[in-house]
This record gives C-alpha cells, sequence and structure tokens, in this order.
C-alpha cells in the first residue's frame, strides 16, 4: 500500500482498477491545516488524465505492472500480435496501445510488453532500430551541401529525414525515441 | 567524481545571489529587534516535548523530538520575566515537501509581553516594512510577475470575511463540509496579498491550538496569517494563558493524532506550569526561506537554501 506521502511525479498507482501514473505532483498546505497532495493522473490504458487531491489519511494501491520481452509477429484488423520468447503465447495490442511505435514496428522486432495484471496494455521499442528504406528520391551529383536532407520511405510506410546520400534499398539505424536518422548499416 | 557533484556544484554556485541577499536579510532582521529592544535567545532544537498539533508531525531523535517550532521553550522565557524575546532557529516538519515546503527550515519567532494579536499585526507590518526598505524595496516588490504595494496601512480582513469575497461557500459550511483546506487553497489564498500584503485573521479554534479564544466565541481564536503574493509568511496569535484551558486542547490534539496513528508525545507539563506566569502577550512565527523567494523573485523554496535534502 502506498500513503499520500508517497505520492511523486512518476508513481503509478491501481485506481478503480485501472492503472494511473502520477504526471504532476505539488504538495500544500494552508496554514496550519492539514496537508493537501495535488496530483495529475494519466489512466496508463485509455490515456485519460484528471486532476484529484488527495489527503495524508488517503492510501493507494501500487498498480501491478510489469514488461516482458516478446517478439512483433504481424498486425490482422487493427489487431497487432506479439508472441511471448518464453512460452510461445500470442498477446494482441490495438492500434490505440502500440500508437506511434508502429511507425517503427518490423516483423521479428523484440519489444518489451507492459502488462497490467498479466494483461499486455502497450509496448516499449528497443531504442534503435534498423530499417530498409524503400522509397528514396536518386542522389543528384552536386546535392553536397553538408547537412542536406530529404524525405524517405521506409518499410513501415513511415517518412523519416535523411541526408541526402541515403539510397533506396539501403538499411537505416533510426533511434526511435527521438525518431530521427543516425547512420547507414552495411550489409 | 560523478556527473552529480557537477550537477550540485552548479546549482549551488547558480544560487549565489540569493544567498548573499539571504545573509543581508537575516542581518537586517536582526538589526531591527536588536533596535527595538528585543532580547536574542536560542533555545534547544532537540526537546522531549514538542506541542501537540493535529495537522504537524514532529521527526524523532532517539526517545525526544526535533523541535517543530521554538513555541513551548520561548514562552517559558516569556513567563520567567524576558518580555521581549526572538530568535531565528531552524525547525523540523515531518514529510512536509514541496514548492513551499522543507522538512528543515529556517523559522524567525517573536513574543511581546502585553500586545494582542492586532496590536502584533501592526508590529510585524512595521518590522518588515523595515526590512524591506533596508534590502532596498521601498513602495513596491514584484513577485512572480505581481506588483505589490508595501505602504501601510496594509489589508487586514477576517478569514469569514475573506471567505464571502473569494469563495462559494462560506467559512462556517467550508468547515462543516471537512473542505476548509481545500478551499481555502484553491479559492482563497490565490487572492491573498497580490495588491498589497494582507492580513487575514480570526482563524477557526479547531486549528489554532496555541491561540486564544476569541471574548465569547468559542469557535474562533484570536490568530491571524500574513500573506503576500499568495505566499503564507507568517502566523501570529494572542497566547492562550490560561494552563486548564491550553491541557483540553493539547488533549484534544492528541486524540486527534492517534486516530491517525502519529507519534504519542508526552504532555509538555513544565509548559503548562509556567503559564500561568504570563499574563497577556502575543507571538508570531515567520518563514524566513519564503520571505527570501519574495524578495529574489523565486517560485520554489529550493532556490533560496543552499542545501536542499535532496542534495545531500
Amino acid at each position: 500500500m502506498y500513503t499520500a506521502s508517497d505520492l511523486r511525479k512518476g508513481l503509478r498507482l491501481k485506481i478503480d482498477n485501472d492503472p494511473y501514473v502520477v504526471i504532476e505532483f505539488n504538495f500544500v498546505k494552508p496554514g496550519k491545516g492539514q496537508a493537501l497532495y495535488r496530483t495529475k493522473l494519466k489512466n496508463m490504458i485509455n490515456g485519460n488524465q484528471f486532476e484529484r487531491t488527495f489527503r495524508s489519511v488517503d492510501n493507494f494501491e501500487p498498480a501491478d505492472l510489469r514488461e516482458k520481452k516478446m517478439q512483433y509477429l504481424y498486425k490482422e484488423g487493427d489487431k497487432y500480435c506479439f508472441m511471448d520468447n518464453e512460452n510461445y503465447e500470442q498477446v494482441y495490442l490495438t492500434e490505440e496501445q502500440v500508437g506511434d511505435a508502429n511507425n517503427f514496428l518490423i516483423d521479428n522486432l523484440d519489444v518489451e510488453i507492459l502488462l497490467f495484471e498479466d494483461r499486455p496494455i502497450g509496448l516499449t521499442l528497443p531504442n534503435f532500430v534498423e530499417l530498409i528504406v524503400t522509397e528514396a528520391d536518386p542522389w543528384a551529383k552536386g546535392d553536397t551541401v553538408s547537412g542536406a536532407t530529404k524525405p524517405v520511405k521506409v518499410q513501415t510506410g513511415y517518412t523519416i529525414q535523411v541526408p541526402t546520400f541515403v539510397s533506396e534499398g539501403e538499411k537505416i539505424r533510426v533511434d526511435t525515441r527521438t525518431s530521427e536518422y543516425l547512420t547507414r548499416v552495411k550489409g | 567524481m560523478t556527473a552529480s557533484f557537477f550537477d550540485d556544484t552548479h546549482n549551488l554556485a547558480r544560487k549565489k545571489d540569493y544567498l548573499v541577499l539571504r545573509a543581508g536579510l537575516i542581518q537586517n532582521i536582526r538589526l531591527y529587534f536588536f533596535n527595538h529592544d528585543f532580547l536574542e535567545v536560542e533555545t534547544p532544537l532537540r526537546i522531549p516535548a514538542p506541542a501537540p498539533e493535529e495537522h504537524i508531525e514532529a521527526i524523532s531523535s532517539e526517545e525526544w523530538f526535533l523541535q517543530t517550532s521554538p513555541e513551548l521553550c520561548m514562552k517559558r522565557l516569556l513567563a520567567a520575566g524576558y518580555p521581549r524575546i526572538f530568535q531565528i532557529c531552524k525547525c523540523f516538519r515531518d514529510a512536509e515537501r514541496g514548492n513551499l515546503h522543507l522538512p528543515e527550515f529556517t523559522m524567525l519567532e517573536w513574543y511581546v509581553s502585553g500586545l494582542n494579536y492586532l496590536r502584533l499585526m501592526e508590529q510585524c507590518e512595521n518590522m518588515l516594512i523595515e526590512a524591506f526598505n533596508k534590502m532596498g524595496c521601498e513602495e513596491k516588490i514584484i513577485w512572480q510577475n505581481r506588483n505589490i504595494n508595501l505602504a501601510p496601512p496594509w489589508e487586514k480582513i477576517s478569514v469569514a470575511e475573506a471567505f464571502s469575497r473569494y469563495a462559494k461557500i462560506s467559512c462556517d459550511q467550508a468547515i462543516a463540509d471537512d473542505k476548509f483546506e481545500e478551499i481555502m487553497a484553491d479559492c482563497v489564498e490565490p487572492h491573498l496579498g497580490t495588491v498589497q500584503p494582507t492580513f487575514i485573521y480570526d482563524y477557526p479554534s479547531a486549528q489554532s491550538t496555541l491561540a486564544k479564544l476569541k471574548n465569547g466565541t468559542p469557535d474562533i481564536a484570536e490568530r491571524f496569517e500574513l500573506y503576500i503574493g499568495s505566499l503564507e509568511l507568517a502566523n501570529g496569535f494572542s497566547e492562550l494563558v490560561e494552563a486548564q484551558e491550553q491541557r483540553k486542547r493539547f488533549l484534544d490534539a492528541l486524540q486527534a493524532r492517534a486516530r491517525k496513528n502519529w507519534n504519542n508525545y508526552p504532555m509538555p507539563e513544565k509548559f503548562l506550569s509556567s503559564l500561568e506566569q504570563i499574563h497577556a502577550a502575543a507571538g508570531i512565527a515567520l518563514g524566513i526561506d519564503r520571505l527570501v523567494m519574495l524578495l529574489t523573485d523565486t517560485k520554489c523554496i529550493d532556490d533560496v537554501v543552499a542545501f536542499t535534502p535532496e542534495m545531500l
């Protein structure tokens, strides 16, 4: 059990059977009155946010959350299918739960699936992924301005800015946290 | 050397101007009290029996406690014939940490024999105007984009009046609904002291364990708070000097604390037996850290102390 004095930014709680993360926190205490713990909470399943004030007598259940390594298999309709690398069980995430990670989700990629009470609710990509450039304008001689970039499409359909020398069919490394191109990959 | 070593060193260097101002302010406050015939006293930080208050928890130190305020020892001095005393000291309050709170903070506390809370408000006003002037603030303070006019007299309104002016429900109704703190923090405080410093007075007696009750009104105590720029700066009151009544109020607070499983304090008997020697007096506690915030236009208490607990 957590008490109100455990509240801080980033703490994960279970409220009304859903997992919440504290995204804003402040402690206030007017006069010689009782302490108030002001929070802004975000529902980790549907993203809804709300503000709530707690008192020192309030207590909370921690949210039972853990991450497990799984492999992305395929998309079927609006469901994304992942396989547990240990027991080969398959789990599904919705488009909403995958969100922008969709831009870098390639077949057989190992990701961390976030489980709330053993139920999958989200995922974390590896920091770096390697993607094949599927569409790129050819490199014109003369495009030698250092730092110049051009948009290319990668195998997931995502469009990304890369240096002008990158050509179709090449593999590039991308930082999934910033969505930025890092380097070309040989082979 | 670790990254945090550099972060902390950078952090300490960044605060230099604020800490220089802080030292100057404390000198000027001392000078005021010295020039007005007050005696500076020192009382122990570590005590066996803190004043039981419902919403303030002491940090224990072996079998004793770190003081939450120097109040009880200072009043024993008052009782023993020290009529004008002040102290600048550290106070400790468990689990209080926020933009305006540190678990260890600096308090200025002073007591005057023969004054009531109304006269003490005026004296507090004079002291601060003099200290502000010495710090180069003659007419106004600008804090967080608010222009606060320092010209006397400062605004003085009752708590009931403040509620009727700024909140949708009355103070009595807020207490009845157990919403006093929420309404105070959300609706009332943001307006207090934003145009000129504001004293609000006549507090509900339930939150004034050591204050004298206002004549004929058992629910109201002769207590006030000073706000400047919506920052709560000082709390003062006419001292309760009837030992019997004080013991009863302590017992109420001890019971309320026991219901929350808070520290059980021994009854401060030596304080209680000295109380009858005080005839009439008033005392006030002012947060030095927040006063520095006001003069440095900073919004977080971390900026005006060299070290926060997290930096240690």
